[in-house]
């Protein structure tokens, strides 16, 4: 019989827009899902660190050395919040890390394609991180607490990410010829891996229902995606760059723009493993984590000892 | 004097540059996330000193150059940064005894240019000592750690000294241009620091159980612009977008 009463407690906090804290009785259900979706979003920005790592030796200019490192850094910091908040479900940050390094976690697949030129760390910063903001915006009023106010901190961070990368767009395609190319080309391809972002559409989400249900998530992902392109179509256009979409056009009846559907053959294809760098960013963990054991192994080792001399002491 | 104080400029910045061009390779590769935010954020703060160094040299030279023209369009036989800067950072305990002999001499150097005559130095130098003071904390409490962890840290610590010992001799050279400015109440008497080095440096490789290497050869040249082969990586890594596309801004 306590049962029910728990679940009705749950069911009426959420009714009335009350967070959902750690110490708080929740369905079975609701806490595999918050665990699926936080450490995949963690994951998500620890893998999202080495396409942009990937030009930071690279950068054009110390100014954009200084921002790309920076930014770079809070994407591991946000791996660190979302971690514990995680946690804070009952999983261990080791049994998380198992999972993405055995490739039985899932990360972001925007981050399974490549960066070409350094224009790809603009269009990151201005699509990937823009496309992520539509869908952290909604995540901070989230009803599970630690991933709500994750969220809060993250956001501030992530739409200053946003502006540098539009700021780097701005710089190329009002640039040099080459420049201008540079920038395009990176619109081009990164354009559709972008609109897959918010993931299937509804009618084939199967996540998503409860996931609006147990207000996790409050949009769908139609929704959002929609959002995203009339808020991106006008800043392409300021450019003065072309969208790789000739269905892209302003329709005055439904107040949004229509727009050509990616190719969700891709999106399921690299989702299993077939983009050009799956193999490479699971290596590249998994490297770290290998070259980095000895050095835990150390620190632990140094601890212990530590604490035996301070006991015999 | 005007050529002395560029030159000098140049080369703190120039072995700012390079050592945070090394140090950012481990960004996204750390052993763990927390020590890779940590890393990165001492490579953050050393570009941000050679971003200061280099925009005052390129002041102080007055031919309408900037930092980003000293950093990206020059060639390595006109680079300045001291040899143990751009030797490749192998494993984590390489790469912290490294960063824990610049850390020292730094915290040692900044301090003192922290009071020079040149204001601009001085400004960038006791800006840098704050930093310095937290960077030195972090490779010290490592070298310690590697030094009493396992067997395995302390071989891979003891034969990174090994391999970086001998670039530590250059870190007190000292020519004309030093000389010109310590006159000038400008630049640090690196004789004067040196004892306190060793005295620190060597209570930290006892703390770390580490046996300094006999060989008394110590490696020259980064004053005159000679340097390994690494740094010509280095510089065709660092400098190809600009040299690639000369009249861009970026």
């Amino acid at each position: 019989m306590e049962t029910i009463n728990l679940e009705d407690l749950f069911e009426a906090k959420l009714a009335k827009n009350e967070m959902i804290e750690p110490k708080d009785w929740m369905p079975e259900n609701y806490r595999k899902h918050l665990i699926r979706q936080i450490s995949q979003h963690a994951h998500s920005e620890i893998v999202g660190m080495l396409p942009e790592g990937n030009w930071i030796t690279r950068a054009p200019s110390l100014r954009a050395k200084l921002i790309l490192l920076a930014k770079v850094q809070d994407e591991g910091g946000h791996g660190l919040y979302l971690y514990t908040a995680a946690e804070s479900l009952g999983i261990t940050r080791e049994e998380m890390l198992d999972a993405l390094l055995t490739g039985k976690a899932k990360y972001s697949s925007i981050f399974n394609y490549p960066t070409l030129s350094w224009a790809d760390v603009g269009a990151i910063g201005w699509l990937v991180d823009g496309a992520a903001i539509m869908n952290q915006v909604m995540l901070q009023r989230s009803s599970y607490g630690p991933y709500s106010r994750a969220m809060v901190r993250i956001c501030k961070e992530e739409s200053f990410h946003q502006r540098q990368g539009y700021e780097i767009m701005t710089q190329l395609s009002f640039g040099t010829s080459e420049q201008k190319e540079m920038a395009q080309d990176a619109l081009n391809r990164w354009w559709y891996p972008t609109l897959m972002m918010f993931g299937p559409p509804d009618v084939e989400s199967p996540n998503s229902e409860n996931a609006i249900k147990w207000r996790i998530k409050r949009e769908t992902n139609d929704q959002l995606r929609q959002r995203f392109i009339n808020q991106t179509a006008i800043q392409v256009e300021y450019l003065g760059l072309v969208a790789p979409d000739k269905n892209l056009k302003w329709n005055e009846k439904k107040q949004g723009y229509d727009y050509s559907d990616p190719d969700w053959n891709e999106f399921k294809s690299v989702i299993k493993g077939n983009g050009i760098c799956n193999k490479d960013r699971l290596l590249s963990r998994n490297n770290s984590h290998k070259n980095g054991e000895w050095v835990r192994e150390a620190a632990i080792a140094f601890g212990k000892k530590q604490e035996q001399e301070s006991k015999a002491a | 004097m005007k050529d002395s104080l560029y030159n000098y400029t140049l080369r703190l910045g120039d072995t700012s540059l390079i050592l945070a061009q090394r140090l950012s390779e481990w960004t996204g590769h750390g052993p763990f996330l927390e020590e890779d935010l940590a890393l990165t954020n001492i490579a953050l703060d050393i570009f941000g000193r050679a971003k200061g160094l280099l925009e005052y040299a390129a002041k102080k030279e007055g031919k309408g150059r900037t930092e980003d023209d000293l950093a990206f369009f020059r060639s390595d036989r006109e680079f300045f940064n001291l040899l143990i800067t751009e030797q490749p950072n192998g494993d984590y305990a390489k790469t912290m005894i490294r960063q824990s002999i610049i850390d020292c001499f730094d915290l040692l150097f900044y301090t003192e240019l922290a009071k020079s005559k040149d204001l601009t130095l001085a400004g960038i130098a006791s800006k840098s000592v704050k930093e310095i003071t937290y960077h030195k904390r972090h490779s010290f409490s490592w070298v310690v750690r590697f030094g009493n962890g396992t067997e395995e840290s302390f071989s891979r610590l003891q034969k990174g000294l090994n391999e970086i010992w001998a670039y530590s001799g250059e870190l007190f050279e000292m020519n004309e241009d030093d000389h010109n400015l310590i006159k000038e109440g400008i630049a640090v008497d690196l004789d004067s620091l040196k004892q306190k080095w060793e005295l620190e440096i060597k209570e930290l490789f006892e703390k770390a159980n580490l046996v300094i290497p006999e060989t008394l050869f110590m490696q020259q040249g980064s004053r005159k612009a000679l340097h390994s082969e690494y740094l010509g990586y280095i510089l065709a890594e660092m400098q190809s977008i600009p040299r690639m596309h000369p009249n861009a801004k970026w």
